[in-house]
């Protein structure tokens, strides 16, 4: 038996300090050892976080407060130790690195001196024993050119490039315990297949136990060695990794491996003769930075994109961050202008014509977006949101706000929620509110622009069923952006994959996403975390394959 | 970074043209002829006429302005109406105790202030934070002049350890130039000791917020560590702003000090000349103040490349 690294016992975290404060976490044991990783998997809300920063001591003072049971490091007690001592234990016995890789590192200091600050803190290495150490380290997550980077400030570095070296920060003094919490999540799939590999590679050669957090199945499926299932503060199920995805017992586990979106493909839909609602032909943006004296510099963003989007169907955009794909979302709705190239909506052109023409046609095309916490104005009522729209073209407004009862009753929420304000609906819901709110002028096109990205799986899941059935109902032409492959392959009928801001590859989804022609598909597909795993059916991807064949 | 600033410098050029532009059609263009507001109500038509020569006022406008800003260019301000004297030269008298104590006021004020607002910040919420907020508070509401009669009140007639007013120059020795300008500092400091405060927490409750704050103490650094390396140098940014334009306000609130400790410096040079039209004089100040109000911005935007590695021009 490997050694026990991490002993979390009965740990009860309350808010505030007074006694009768809700319970945030509440009573959950968990155990991690030596040379393993210890998957912490749950929704929103259900409490992963707080139990690793208080396993850090890093809570927020005053605002949450453990209250019960016991933390051990190695066998010592954290919830009792001093700040001196909660210090000392940090870095060298137990090290987190953290979602954000992007803000994560202060950006007025190299990052070689941030790295240096640990090894200052808790040794008395000489500065040149110091550099050398960083540098092994660097090499180590298999950074390129470690002098140079050494001396670089974050800003000029790539999100990945980040995160290694928060892990190189994280691992220099070889501590027993490393906790990641999401340490991939902001990251796009190429660069999360390989910081996946770097922790699992690290962690077998210094034997470090881990404690992962994800909300992604998909990852756990790579990483995890055993999964432990919290829900709203408690503990739901734990158990090795084959065990869990094979035979959860408990409910939710069933639903939440049943709500992840298979990399499959749903069944084609047959071909339509529906006409034409949007085309775009050769769409370019460049962004020209103006400088005052000497040259300025240009940014292609999209790069002569052309597609077309038939009534009735979906379309996605797929790619990773910085591949164009929402800047072609919002120069086909008009919220930028095109450098160049043509969008036809509903046969009429509308890339060069003046916000003043515009307008009649803005009605065709809707647009859903990301966040859902702020694309509605929190000082506006739900209703009046909705109605805004259809009163801005001349529906009288009683009439709009009977309009706004009906659409919410057809997005699954209550005909009363007119009178609410957002703050009172959960993230869902608000993007439920936010397709209603396209939904009222009768559009065409509804532009969907990473609308279930920031949704928790069984949110997303639901949100994704309600476009669907949205789309048979009213005939709805989709235009479906999206980094999600697993996404894509349950809700597109066609998929146009864009990398630096062009077109790689383009076709019917069940085609491009099961036999990609492209390298740069094969890439995007070989790196979906999880993609061995069929999670809806809890079964490997090949045995799934062998019992239809 | 040289690049940049010449460029900067270069840029200055054309704003204080406009300046001196505007400088200079604030007399012409006054309703009325400029040697008559010059020459006062019960002018002589010969000492009308004299003006007139003087300023060159029977030239086209376009000749007079390039001759006065040759004149500008080699240092020539004119002559004072009141005085006779060489405006160049009556700013240079004036000019010590004015930067003086603009100068004191802002060390002071940040060697105050910045660590009020760093340990406002720090301990938020509790008692230090709300006893700095109140202070801040008190800071902004009670004027100049009167903080600078209490202070007169206090150290200088009841516990007489330093002169009621005045000014000596340093060049006369450090302990007289000392307490005689410290007292003013003190009344001219504690408006801004409460606005760089208030800025400095402000800045600094958004920066400790920040995920790299967290990454820090999760390195297990010490508190101090992570308020000094981490924390400030990200709020500096802000800061420095609210510092630099306060210099550059500073100048309204050396008036009033000088008025309340009675110290010959341009501010009361400026007043002096308001009052008597004392139009050359007034038309050097503008510029001056243009000038300063020109340099504190660039400073402070190259004290943000230096603080701000990602701000590059």
């Amino acid at each position: 038996m490997t050694k026990l690294v991490l002993d979390i016992n009965n740990l009860v975290v309350s808010v505030g300090k007074k006694p009768k404060g809700a319970n945030i976490i509440d009573g959950i044991s968990i155990q991690v050892r030596e040379r393993e990783t210890l998957c912490l998997v749950g929704e929103s809300g259900s409490g992963k976080s707080v139990t690793s920063l208080t396993t850090m001591g890093l809570l927020p003072k005053g605002t949450l407060v453990p209250t019960r049971g016991s933390i051990k490091l190695v066998g010592e007690e954290v919830l009792t130790a001093t700040d001196r001592r909660l210090r000392q234990l940090r870095a060298t016995q137990m090290a987190m690195i953290f979602q954000e890789p992007m803000t994560a590192l202060n950006p007025v200091v190299p990052v070689g001196r941030q790295i240096d600050e640990v090894l200052r803190a808790h040794t008395d290495l000489d500065a040149k024993a110091r550099k050398k150490r960083i540098l092994d380290m660097m090499e180590q997550v298999r950074l390129p050119q470690v002098e140079r980077i050494f001396a670089s400030y974050p800003h000029r570095l790539s999100g990945g490039q980040r995160q290694r070296i928060m892990i190189a920060m994280a691992l220099v003094l070889e501590p027993k315990l490393l906790i990641a919490d999401e340490p991939t999540t902001a990251l796009d799939v190429t660069t999360q297949k390989q910081i996946l590999t770097l922790i699992r590679d690290l962690q077998r050669d210094h034997g470090t136990a881990v404690l992962f957090i994800t909300h992604d199945m998909g990852v756990v499926a790579e990483i995890a060695d055993r999964v432990a299932v919290m829900r709203q503060g408690r503990l739901v199920e734990t158990g090795p990794l084959e065990t869990v995805l094979r035979n959860p017992t408990m409910e939710y586990t069933r639903n939440l491996l049943a709500s992840v979106p298979s990399l499959v493909p749903r069944q084609p839909r047959e071909e339509t003769r529906e006409p034409i609602v949007l085309e775009a032909n050769e769409l370019s943006k460049i962004y020209k930075e103006r400088a005052f004296f000497g040259k300025g510099r240009e940014v292609v963003a999209a790069d002569k994109v052309t597609l077309t989007l038939r009534k009735g169907r979906t379309l996605g955009i797929v790619g990773e961050s910085g591949s164009g794909k929402s800047t072609v979302a919002r120069c086909i709705v008009r919220l930028i202008d095109p450098t160049s190239g043509g969008v036809r909506l509903a046969g009429r052109e509308i890339a060069d014509i003046s916000r003043r023409l515009l307008q009649p046609h803005r009605q065709k095309i809707q647009i859903v977006f990301q966040d859902p916490y702020r694309s509605l104005n929190p000082r506006v009522t739900v209703g009046e949101s909705i109605a805004e729209g259809p009163i801005n073209y001349g529906v009288a407004h009683p009439d709009a706000m009977k309009r706004a009862r009906e659409l919410l009753e057809l997005v699954g929420l209550p005909a009363d929620a007119v009178s609410r304000y957002p703050h009172q609906f959960s993230g869902g819901q608000r993007q439920r509110i936010a397709i209603a709110r396209a939904l009222a002028l009768d559009p065409d096109v509804l532009v969907a622009d990473e609308a279930v990205s920031a949704l928790d799986v069984s949110v997303q899941a639901q949100v994704l069923e309600l476009l669907d059935e949205i789309q048979k109902r009213l005939g709805i032409a989709i235009l479906f952006i999206t980094h999600d492959l697993r996404v894509a392959a349950q809700i597109c009928d066609e998929v146009v994959v864009m990398q630096h801001g062009r077109v790689v590859e383009q076709g019917p989804a069940a085609e491009v996403l099961t036999h990609p022609k492209e390298a740069y598909t094969k890439a995007l597909l070989d790196a979906a975390p999880g993609r061995n795993w069929d999670f809806a059916n809890f079964r490997p991807v090949a045995e799934g394959v062998g019992a239809t064949a | 970074m040289l690049g940049y600033l010449i460029r900067r410098v270069l840029a200055a050029v054309p704003v204080m043209g406009v300046v001196a532009l505007f400088v200079f059609l604030l007399l012409r263009l006054t309703p009325g002829d400029p040697a008559a507001i010059l020459a006062g109500d019960n002018a002589t038509p010969e000492r009308l006429e004299r003006i007139r020569a003087s300023l060159g006022l029977n030239e086209p406008l376009i000749v007079q302005f390039i001759t006065w800003v040759n004149k500008l260019l080699h240092g020539d301000l004119g002559t004072s109406l009141i005085s006779n004297l060489p405006v160049m030269k009556m700013i240079g008298q004036r000019v010590e105790p004015s930067i003086s104590i603009a100068l004191s006021t802002i060390v002071l004020a940040v060697i105050v202030a910045v660590p009020l607002g760093v340990i406002a910040a720090w301990k938020h919420g509790t008692w230090i934070d709300r006893f700095v907020m109140g202070l801040s508070v008190l800071g902004f509401s009670v004027p100049v002049f009167v903080v600078g009669y209490v202070l007169i009140e206090i150290f200088a007639i009841d516990l007489r350890w330093v002169p009621v007013q005045g000014f000596r120059s340093i060049s006369n020795g450090f302990g007289p130039f000392f307490e005689r300008i410290i007292l003013p500092t003190c009344a001219l400091s504690f408006i801004y000791i409460a606005l760089i405060a208030r800025m400095t927490r402000a800045a600094m409750l958004d920066v400790l917020g920040e995920d790299y704050v967290r990454t820090a103490r999760a390195k297990g650094i010490n508190e101090v560590a992570v308020m000094m390396r981490h924390a400030l140098r990200n709020a500096a940014v802000p800061v420095i702003t609210v510092i630099g334009t306060g210099f550059a306000l500073l100048i309204s609130g050396v008036v009033v000090t000088e008025s309340v400790f009675n110290i010959p410096g341009i501010g009361r040079l400026t007043v002096d000349a308001v009052l008597a039209r004392d139009y050359p004089v007034i038309q050097a100040m503008i510029l001056l103040t243009s000038l300063i109000y020109v340099v504190v911005n660039l400073l402070i935007d190259v004290a943000y490349t230096l603080l701000d590695p990602r701000i590059r021009y």
